[in-house]
């Protein structure tokens, strides 16, 4: 194991501050956090959907549920995302 | 920030670009974290049982639910503020 700490200084010149790799690490973060918000989410919401009464195992037409469930999931997402981003930006040429 | 008394002059241009480059990543954060919320939210709206596709209707129900929500966070706001000004409860 590296020290606590090490991840802010891979990479850099020497220890002069590379605000290059500090930003690939920030961006690498926070699409790690991001990844695990939705993975909460839709393991959140897919249950709740698809899994009525819980059984010895998820049988077949749950994993099916649940697969489709992950997709539209994903779907909603990305429409949500277009709309509040389009909604943003006529507000701003309001301003 | 200035507490870089120490840096030169060039440091201290590349630590003022560095923080505008954070900045600019904490927005798409921020405007992230408000897409999983609306979602969560409209999803519990609009979605009845996942099927093979996004229908029209869903597609339509959650476009609707972010713009009003929108609109509802905007009304409560300003309902809000003018309560606070008059001081009523």
């Amino acid at each position: 194991m590296e020290g606590f700490g090490s991840d802010f200084s891979a990479g850099g010149s020497g220890d002069k501050l590379d605000a290059n790799t500090i930003m690939e690490q920030v961006k690498v973060q926070i699409a790690v956090a991001n990844a695990q918000e939705l993975l909460k989410r839709v393991t959140d919401k897919c249950f709740k959907k698809c899994i009525s009464r819980p059984g010895n195992s998820l049988d077949n037409s749950e994993q099916k549920c649940l697969a489709m469930c992950m997709d539209r999931y994903m779907d909603t997402w990305n429409t949500v995302s277009k709309t509040y981003n389009s909604r943003l930006q006529k507000e701003r040429s309001h301003m | 920030m200035d507490n870089y008394n120490n840096l030169s002059a060039s440091e201290k241009a590349q630590a003022a670009e560095l923080q505008r480059m954070i900045a600019v990543e904490q927005q798409k954060a921020q405007f992230q974290a408000q897409v999983h919320n609306f979602t969560d939210i409209c999803w519990d709206k609009c979605m009845d049982r996942p099927s093979s596709k996004l229908d029209y209707r869903t597609e339509t129900c959650l476009v609707s639910c972010v713009e009003r929500f929108i609109d509802t966070t905007l009304t409560i706001t300003n309902r809000f503020s003018q309560m606070v000004q008059k001081g009523a409860h």
